[in-house]
């Protein structure tokens, strides 16, 4: 009986520090997406290169896609950047970017310096169409499935691991590692 | 003196525009309420710790031009609350709400409480009620010796050696 006296109070410690050991390791500020599992909500943009035409989703159904929300005044985007041009190189699966809150002539002139991994961008200049994506932060990233389904949505710059464990997993139909 | 009073007022005055924001006009007092309390109760998502109300981030600014839009078109604070949810998660209730998933954090801090509040009882009734040692005969007549020098006095620890 002694023992147990000694042994709850240790259980209970025990039982905190692993509480607190994944707790605390996860970032508070991230807000999971309520699309994920979800047709991906209204796509109906102008593109960058040509105000006339639009990309909506229709255009997105198909093969896995990769939707990159981006700015040119977004410091982060460029540290993805690089990581954007390979996957763009290696052809790996289309890559729309999603202009958000932008200037126009700025985007262009940030593509033409950074490069462009983008198959077509779509240009949101008021915000409105980031607000019914659940866009909050930039960069944000969401992969699509061949139905067009939300798979994934990754806030804050890509990672090389990101895209190795979930990104190129997930766009092949595999589960994520 | 007055000078400096001129400029303090001059550099107080300017600091108001500071923080210039869109003032949206209302219609009614009841529409401008709804807006108040909406605007309360969603969290901005970019100063996670802010009400929309409070919020200077921009994507605070455009919830806040959205919320007063439906408000315009005639949407319940329930189809407002329900946009903003449907597309940021319960996260974005400022207000966590009360369902089974977050019973723990409503009713935890209160739980503990009072736990600690039984356990704390507990330990201090059992001392109330723990009998204090009384000396048997026994004890007591050797007591009496060692007062009288008569026995030496042992299994004294407490006392150090001259």
């Amino acid at each position: 009986m002694r023992l147990l006296r000694y042994l709850i109070p240790l259980a209970i410690f025990i039982g905190l520090v692993a509480l607190l050991a994944v707790g605390l390791r996860r970032d508070p500020r991230l807000v999971p997406s309520p699309f994920v599992g979800k047709p991906a909500p209204t796509l109906d943009l102008p593109t960058l290169n040509d105000p006339a035409q639009r990309i909506t989703n229709q255009m997105l159904a198909g093969r896995p896609t990769l939707i990159n929300i981006w700015a040119s005044w977004c410091v982060a985007c460029r540290e993805e950047h690089p990581l954007l041009l390979e996957l763009s190189n290696q052809q790996a699966l289309p890559i729309i970017g999603f202009n958000y809150k932008d200037d126009r002539e700025d985007a262009r002139q940030w593509l033409q310096r950074f490069g462009d991994p983008y198959s077509d961008v779509a240009v949101d200049e008021d915000g409105r169409a980031g607000i019914e994506w659940g866009v909050y932060g930039v960069p944000e990233t969401f992969l699509l499935d061949a139905k067009g389904t939300v798979v994934y949505k990754h806030v804050g710059p890509l990672t090389p691991a990101i895209i190795e464990q979930k990104i190129l997993p997930l766009a092949r139909g595999q589960a994520p590692r | 003196m007055r000078r400096l009073i001129l400029i303090v007022a001059l550099g107080v005055w300017s600091a108001a525009y500071a923080y210039a924001q869109p003032v949206f006009e209302f219609q009614s007092p009841a529409e401008e309420q709804r807006f108040r309390h909406l605007t309360s109760e969603l969290r901005c998502l970019v100063c996670q710790n802010q009400s929309l109300a409070d919020s200077h981030a921009d994507l605070a600014g455009d919830l806040r031009r959205e919320i007063f839009e439906r408000l315009r078109a005639g949407k319940s604070d329930q189809e407002i609350i329900d946009f903003a949810v449907r597309r940021y998660g319960e996260f974005v209730l400022y207000r966590p709400p009360v369902n089974t998933f977050t019973l723990g954090l409503w009713w935890g801090p209160l739980a503990l409480l009072l736990l600690g509040a039984i356990l704390l009882w507990r330990a201090v009734r059992r001392r109330q009620t723990e009998p204090s040692e009384r000396p048997d005969a026994d004890q007591l007549r050797q007591a009496e010796r060692m007062l009288q020098g008569q026995d030496p006095i042992e299994n004294d620890k407490t006392e150090s050696s001259p």
